[in-house]
């Protein structure tokens, strides 16, 4: 009965919002449209274009081919589509490109939106929409936290967790000392934040913090200033992403800091980071990874085949990715339906170890996806032994510890 | 603080030679090159193409580079330009502008967005000792180039027969013609040598600094504010206040980080109130 009684209230809602579309052209009444749309909202053009954009469309393609060929005539439908739009990074294109999708193109779910205002905004959009948004791009914590709602669900890492395994770690190691360089916007000014916090929390003190302004290309006065500073510092830690941080890094080493015995510590780093600015550039410095390609057997076998069709090694996000895809389709499956109440009942509280999240659990208060996450350090050039080959592992930060506890400020709704 | 200044000083080395560029060009056409900062990325990416691809060194690119780039220059200025000078400014403001996103796409298309790794050329590894601190060989190198540049220009400018043609031209391009001068015959050369400066600056860039599609985009707008500061059109001017800029810039950084990005803005917007023409630009100079 209470199946039945969900189907019909499926229906009835179905229905009310002409979701259904082409009207019963199939048997399977309880798929809308009779085909399951995942739709990748990203960066295919910006900043964040070669770390996820394209690739992470690949990586969804391949999550739905694998998905079929798991489930076979099980599957509660073959008919899966990847439709995907380029939102620049801007908030206003995002929310405008999240509502077409969900209306005109019958997105079931929207996956990446990296840039945590246009993620924000997206999160808006599920919301009153009533669909399935999975944030993977995006760092900023108040997706799971002020701004959380039934539809949106956080993937793969936050500011809280870079902060955490690298502002941390490296106090521990002995570096008690800091000094912060931050870009001057939203995402910098939370990575200050947490920084700050996780230093403090494990007993080193920041010397001094400064806001640069971004995009930058020069940072060499606040480089200068390092070994100046009372105490001094004994690691600048830098918030700075991107073409900024290539910037910074590249000055770092113009200016010998590492021989004054000023450290590096990066907030965020992506792999392609270490690709632009060759590993010797970066040799030593730790960050905090969420998914590293050569890390297992498993992740490689997987970057074997994403290279084969993306030709390149994957970075964390086109992981995050197949791994929030492949998710998706599995509750879908489990539930029986791609109705959102149905799905998010499903999502809520699963716990998994796929390829990309090992002891992930999606926590129900507040739709965050823990995770055992890394410490990485990158490899000086003499060992690197094949293309991509830049991390090693220092340890693992087990799930619990990565990421912070539920936010009172999240309410549900 | 003297090693900051240093450093802002620097930092001002690009900025005026990229000031430089705009200004003869803006001086001898009057056209205002939103390419600029393109023509400086693809500056960049040449050196970057030539080390990745044929093993050419920074020596090699640091003269190759500036000078295809310069031929690029004049064949844009024949083929494109020209065309649209007897227009309204307006033609060239948006066939330059339009070109620096083709550009800058087609980079992007074939690159990615992701920066591009250039190693410091050999021999310049080290620091050198100043006297008072030690600064990387590198950036004193950038420095020396610059003002040798700007230095040159200015000789070029105020010392032979063509740097007569150029200044009068740029000043009283009419008269100028009227006495007789073919002013024509300089605006391509002219055009081309505005267009290797941007590049010259792009491949001193590529050691230091990130080298992808946007790094252009980003620096041209301060570039343009340094013009505007030096006075537009005003070849001296601009040299004078890419270096001003950068220390003030460098100095901002260290004493009002929060500030710093606005700070040139606010310098420019003072400037334009007391002297509306710029620093070293004429009241009366047709801008």
């Amino acid at each position: 009965m209470e199946v039945l009684g969900k189907a019909v209230a499926l229906t009835a809602t179905c229905a009310l919002l002409a979701a259904c579309g082409g009207g019963p052209g199939g048997g399977g009444g309880k798929i809308s449209d009779d085909k399951i749309v995942l739709a990748v909202l990203n960066d295919q053009s910006g900043v964040y274009a070669d770390l996820s954009g394209k690739s992470s469309v690949t990586a969804v393609e391949m999550a739905v081919a694998d998905w079929k060929a798991r489930l076979g005539d099980d599957a509660v439908t073959t008919d899966i589509e990847v439709v995907s739009v380029d939102h620049q990074n801007k908030p206003d294109i995002a929310n405008s490109k999240a509502q077409e999708l969900y209306d005109r193109q019958r997105a079931d779910v929207i996956l990446d939106v990296p840039t945590s205002s246009a993620a924000l905004a997206v999160a808006n959009v599920a919301k009153s929409k009533k669909k399935i948004f999975m944030d993977v791009g995006a760092a900023t914590t108040a997706l799971e936290g002020e701004q959380c709602n039934k539809y949106t669900f956080h993937y793969g890492y936050n500011t809280y967790m870079l902060a955490n395994g690298t502002g941390a770690t490296v106090t521990r190691d002995g570096a008690k000392n800091w000094y912060l360089v931050y870009p001057d916007y939203a995402f910098g000014q939370d990575m200050e934040a947490s920084f700050t916090d996780a230093v403090k929390g494990a007993g080193g003190s920041i010397v001094r913090s400064d806001p640069a302004p971004f995009p930058n290309d020069n940072f060499s006065t606040f480089l200068l200033k390092a070994p100046g500073l009372s105490p001094k510092p004994q690691v600048i830690g830098t918030m700075q992403a991107g073409g900024d941080l290539v910037n910074l890094v590249k000055q770092y080493n113009e200016y010998k800091l590492r021989d004054k015995g000023i450290g590096l510590a990066v907030g965020l780093m992506f792999i392609t980071d270490i690709h632009s600015l060759g590993p010797d550039a970066l040799a030593g410095t730790k960050f905090t990874d969420a998914w590293y390609w050569n890390a297992t057997p498993e992740n490689r076998a997987w970057a074997d085949e994403f290279q084969a069709k993306a030709g390149k090694r994957p970075s964390f996000p086109n992981a995050a990715n197949y791994s929030a895809a492949t998710q998706y389709l599995d509750a879908v499956q489990r539930a029986g339906t791609d109705g959102s109440d149905a799905v998010v009942e499903e999502l809520e509280g699963h716990a998994f170890t796929d390829v990309f999240a090992k002891n992930g659990t999606i926590r129900p208060e507040d739709h965050l996806l823990t995770h055992d996450v890394s410490l990485a350090q990158v490899k000086p050039k003499s060992e690197v032994t094949e293309p991509w080959d830049y991390e090693k592992i220092l340890s693992t930060i087990p799930a619990a510890e990565a990421f912070q506890p539920v936010s009172p400020d999240c309410s549900m709704g | 603080m003297l090693e900051q200044a240093f450093n802002g000083l620097v930092g001002g080395a690009f900025l005026a030679l990229l000031a430089l560029g705009l200004a003869v060009i803006f001086g001898m056409l009057g056209v205002v090159n939103f390419a600029h900062g393109a023509f400086y990325m693809l500056g960049a990416f040449g050196a970057y193409v030539l080390l990745d691809s044929y093993g050419v060194s920074f020596w090699v690119a640091l003269v190759a580079v500036p000078l295809a780039l310069g031929v690029a220059g004049v064949v844009l200025e024949r083929l494109f330009v020209r065309r649209l000078t007897p227009l309204d400014p307006l033609y060239n403001f948006l066939f330059t502008f339009g070109l620096a996103l083709i550009l800058q796409d087609v980079v992007k298309r074939q690159y990615g967005v992701q920066s591009q790794p250039y190693p410091r050329p050999a021999g310049l590894d080290g620091s050198v000792n100043l006297g008072l601190f030690d600064y990387p060989a590198y950036q004193v190198f950038v420095l020396a180039v610059s003002l040798a540049v700007c230095a040159a220009v200015w000789v070029v400018l105020a010392r032979t027969r063509l740097g007569m043609i150029v200044r009068a031209a740029t000043e009283r391009p009419e008269l100028t013609r009227a006495l007789g001068i073919d002013v024509g015959r300089w605006v391509t050369p002219v055009f081309g040598f505005g267009i290797a400066l941007a590049g010259l600056a792009g491949v001193l860039a590529a050691p230091m600094r990130a080298v992808n599609p946007l790094m252009g985009g980003d620096l041209i707008v301060t570039v343009f504010a340094v013009v505007v500061i030096g006075g537009l059109g005003s070849i001296f001017g601009s040299v004078a206040a890419g270096f001003g800029i950068g220390l003030v810039s460098a100095l901002g950084n260290l004493y009002v980080p929060a500030l710093s990005q606005t700070l040139v803005f606010i310098l420019m917007a003072a400037v334009l109130l007391w002297r509306p023409a710029g620093l070293f630009g004429r009241e009366d100079a047709p801008a």
